[in-house]
């Protein structure tokens, strides 16, 4: 134990005369800095804290929290119209598709990312990590992905197969105005 | 001045009749005005004159912190935007940051993670280059039913600065990429922590990590104090209030590459990582909401850019499309740069259908609306590039062609 501290030790020193080998510019970060804002989560759930909650405990949570933008069921508010987060399911190939959670997005744990770092919109970076599990799992049980007692924490969300997973494609232009 | 002499001629017709104000008129009218009265003083930050009034339009939505503002595109001359005109998308408000205390950490899958002060950067070698900036979603109103009136509000999410920092291929070679690294992964400091998935290949190209903007830092909301500039590249991956470089070897498909700026097919697939922005181009006189004052001479013109490289020729139509001639092209004309050009016209007073037509260096012509929309279906929401026709009317009047 004591030779992984001393290491830890060690590469914090190195880490303080540390700078870019061709300029000699800048510095090696400390862990605790690169932890402070590496908070990103892969597709499959990389990245996901500890924590974990139920659509039960998020219903409180999105009511007070959400529901004044989103709408009390997640319809999405008079404005901005385009954030509705339920419904949809099948109109994604008619005249009008409704993109919402539900519908869209191929990932479940990429919704965890985006209402951790980016919602309540007027309070971003609030909620405990329990919220955004139990906020999360009640979106997914409006859309009916999952039960209403299930517990979402890190494995769980990795493991859900949304509906629109295998809905994206490569980018395909030119596709229209080919070279003459 | 004509205003307002003429506001003080009237408060002084006023003054005389009711006998009231005389006392600080009288005095006070004589050396104020007239060709021989000194000018306003020195002054340390410029600003423009007070008749001039062009304005990013507003959207009409109630919470201003999302959204975005456009360019007034038919009021800006030669190809450079004025950075207090350039375009604004925000996501979550424009954040105020100190760029003492600003950091660019880069770290994952490199030899050495590396964090950097503003000071580190401004040492480093720097470059210099003019490209365009263009939201996926500009012109997006035009797809479909609902119609934008005037060039602002269908093609002002585009701009044009010089932009000025640190190549981003030589940060990464500082830190070192591990030979399993395929992409970045960019994130903002503004609350909503902005981030986007962006190919290595194009990061160890021509990203630049931008402090400068038209010669002076950047403007707040164009992500003061440090953004990424990725010339022809749609805008939202041009990250801004810059913090963060993760290398890593997949995608996150984040929601803004996941749930947004993908685009609807009629099969109902969406394409991802439609990062490109194809040439497009659109007249800016005569276009909608302006007014030819009678018959006779007019410089049409407009902007043309390609996210593929330099705009090669630009064909202008007055009758709907039936005939085309070049319109001359004005230097510079860089490639992934607004490029202006400009047709000679004599206008007879007979309704006419205004457009343009671009052709990058590629061969890629501009397509019609119609081309798209017979591909793409009427959902594809974003990189819309069609043809814009405005119309002349007998009047003089310019509006949308169904309006
Ligand atoms: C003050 C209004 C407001 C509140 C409160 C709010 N949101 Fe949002 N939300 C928005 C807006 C506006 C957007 C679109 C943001 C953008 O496009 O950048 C959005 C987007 C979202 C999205 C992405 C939708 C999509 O399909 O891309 C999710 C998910 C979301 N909000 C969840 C939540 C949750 C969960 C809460 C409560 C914890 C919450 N929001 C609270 C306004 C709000």
């Amino acid at each position: 134990m004591w030779l992984v501290r001393s290491a830890v030790v060690a590469a914090t020193c190195a880490a303080l005369f540390a700078q870019s080998p061709k300029y000699g510019v800048g510095r090696t970060p400390t862990p605790e800095e690169i932890a402070a804002t590496d908070i990103s989560v892969l597709p499959d759930g990389t990245g996901l804290p500890e924590g974990h909650g139920t659509a039960a405990d998020g219903r409180e949570v999105y009511a007070r929290r959400c529901a004044r933008c989103h709408g009390p069921k997640g319809e999405g508010g008079d404005e901005p119209k385009q954030s509705p987060l339920v419904g949809g399911r099948g109109s994604l190939k008619t005249p009008k598709p409704l993109k919402t959670v539900g519908s869209y997005w191929p990932y479940a744990p990429t919704v965890w990312d985006y209402v951790n770092r980016a919602m309540p919109l007027d309070r971003p970076g609030t909620l405990t990590h329990n919220q955004v599990y139990s906020v999360v799992a009640f979106i997914l049980s409006m859309n009916g992905i999952i039960e209403e007692h299930e517990v979402l924490d890190a494995k769980a969300l990795a493991r859900i197969k949304m509906p629109n997973r295998d809905g994206f494609v490569p980018d395909a232009r030119p596709d229209v105005g080919k070279k003459r | 001045m004509a205003g307002r002499s003429s506001r003080r001629r009237f408060l002084e017709a006023t003054a005389a009749l009711t006998g009231a104000l005389t006392s600080c008129k009288r005095a006070a009218a004589p050396e104020e005005e007239g060709p021989r009265r000194i000018g306003k003083p020195l002054r340390a930050y410029g600003e423009r004159s007070e008749f001039e009034k062009s304005l990013r339009a507003l959207p009409t939505t109630k919470i201003l912190e999302v959204g975005q503002s456009y360019t007034p595109l038919a009021e800006i001359y030669g190809i450079i935007t004025p950075s207090a005109l350039h375009y604004e998308r925000l996501h979550s408000g424009v954040p105020t940051i100190d760029p003492d205390a600003h950091r660019l950490l880069i770290h994952g899958m490199v030899e050495r993670p590396l964090i950097f002060t503003m000071d580190d950067l401004r040492r480093l070698p720097s470059v210099s280059r003019i490209c365009f900036i263009e939201c996926a979603g500009n012109s997006h109103l035009g797809y479909g039913a609902k119609d934008a009136p005037t060039v602002q509000l269908s093609h002002g999410l585009v701009s044009c600065s010089e932009w000025t920092g640190v190549s981003l291929s030589l940060l990464l070679s500082e830190a070192g990429v591990d030979p399993g690294a395929k992409w970045i992964l960019a994130e903002g400091a503004d609350a909503a922590k902005m981030q986007r998935s962006i190919p290595l290949e194009k990061a160890m190209d021509d990203i630049i990590v931008a402090y400068g903007q038209n010669g002076e830092a950047l403007r707040p909301e164009q992500g003061y104090p440090l953004r990424l500039v990725i010339p022809g590249w749609e805008g939202n991956a041009n990250v801004k209030w810059l913090r963060r470089l993760k290398v890593v070897d997949q995608p996150y498909r984040t929601r803004d590459e996941a749930s947004k700026y993908t685009d609807s097919m009629p099969d109902g697939t969406a394409r991802e990582f439609t990062f490109v922005m194809e040439a497009k181009s659109v007249v800016t006189f005569p276009s909608g909401g302006q007014k030819l004052a009678a018959p006779g001479f007019y410089e049409i013109s407009g902007l043309a850019w390609s996210g593929r490289g330099r705009i090669d020729r630009v064909e202008v139509s007055t009758d709907g499309g039936t005939t085309w001639q070049a319109a001359g092209l004005s230097e510079p004309r860089l490639p992934m740069a607004l490029t202006r050009f400009l047709l000679p016209w004599r206008w007879d007073g007979r309704e006419a259908i205004v457009q343009s037509r671009a052709t990058d260096e590629t061969g890629y012509v501009q397509p019609s609306h119609e081309a798209l929309v017979a591909v793409r279906g009427a959902n594809y929401e974003y990189h819309n590039n069609g043809i814009r026709p405005w119309k002349v009317r007998a009047d003089g009047s310019v509006t949308d062609v169904a309006g």
